[in-house]
């Protein structure tokens, strides 16, 4: 945001921030933000059949979910775009598989209309689509949303040089919350 | 003096040529295949199997079984091609999550991708030709 004090332009940050929210997770039971309460976690949209980039871009998470491992501070949620498939059994299933065995690592699924609103809100494309490998088209951000609701980057799950950013910032942002 | 000069070059080049080539123990022919199927492979299979075929936990298997490539060498093909469903067993590890093929790959370029796979995961000096795909191809059930 661009503001004038003095007759210069100064400019301030407005960050974007997650509204309150409630979905099914892999144990069937309803998550909401208090379960964030005082972390700073990773969001993204995938789904579990995905054959394009989730499969990298989940590779690149649970990269950051080992480093992370046992740390309270740190959370990761991942939400399924697939709202008729991904039931919570599903999602169950595939964090087992993944390597994810404890819930520091949130998986969810919801309505269509409240997995797709979420996306907008965290700024993240997703859409139905028929022509999309596997049926839905979606981008591959990885976004970090610290204590205070607030968006504080989104880096390309897919890429390795900004999965190593992500990493460095994780660790920033945990400092200014000690 | 020019032809020494040359035959120098020449002994040169053939002596990279030698070192080169027992170093990875595979024909310039095999080599060929292999590069080319490592374009193959990052698009179609990287996603899932990995940049080093390592696959994905549970969910996909890695590629570096050499026991599961040389005993399913008649199959791999169809697999690339079809998809599989059901369990199997990799590095003594069961995996069981549907995989969708490429329908659309031709014979050649699943010659390629094979050969990058057998020669770099596996153990495989030798590559796939196109002929030998097809007639797997003919019989995927």
């Amino acid at each position: 945001m661009e503001k004038e004090i003095d007759g210069k332009k100064v400019v301030d940050t407005v960050y974007q921030t997650i509204p309150d929210f409630s979905f099914l997770n892999q144990d069937s039971v309803q998550l909401t933000q208090d379960f964030f309460k005082g972390k700073i976690y990773v969001a993204n949209f995938f789904f579990t059949h995905c054959p394009s980039i989730c499969p990298t871009m989940q590779r690149n998470l649970l990269k950051a979910y080992e480093k992370y491992k046992g740390n309270e501070k740190i959370a990761f949620l991942s939400h399924s775009i697939d709202f008729k498939y991904d039931q919570p059994y599903i999602l169950k299933d595939y964090a087992n598989k993944l390597g994810v065995d404890n819930d520091q690592w949130q998986f969810v699924n919801g309505s269509k209309a409240d997995i797709y609103g979420m996306a907008d809100r965290y700024l993240v494309y997703a859409k139905e689509d028929a022509n999309a490998p596997g049926g839905y088209d979606h981008q591959g951000y990885l976004v970090i949303i610290d204590p205070d609701k607030r968006i504080r980057g989104a880096y390309d799950g897919t890429d390795q040089t900004q999965v190593n950013k992500l990493l460095e910032d994780l660790d920033v942002i945990l400092k200014e919350y000690k | 003096m020019l032809r020494r000069s040359t035959y120098f070059i020449l002994s040169i080049v053939f002596g990279l040529y030698l070192l080169f080539s027992c170093q990875s123990g595979l024909s310039v022919e095999t080599m060929q295949y292999a590069t080319n199927g490592q374009k193959v492979y990052t698009t179609h299979c990287q996603n899932c199997h990995g940049a080093n075929g390592e696959g994905l936990g549970k969910l996909y298997p890695p590629l570096t079984d050499t026991v599961f490539l040389n005993v399913n060498r008649d199959k791999l093909a169809c697999i690339v091609k079809n998809g599989m469903s059901g369990e199997i067993t990799v590095n003594g590890v069961k995996y069981n999550q549907e995989m969708p093929g490429v329908p659309q790959m031709n014979a050649t370029d699943i010659a390629y991708v094979l050969t990058y796979v057998t020669t770099y995961f596996g153990n495989s000096k030798t590559h796939f030709t196109r002929e030998e795909i097809e007639k797997y191809l003919a019989k995927c059930e």
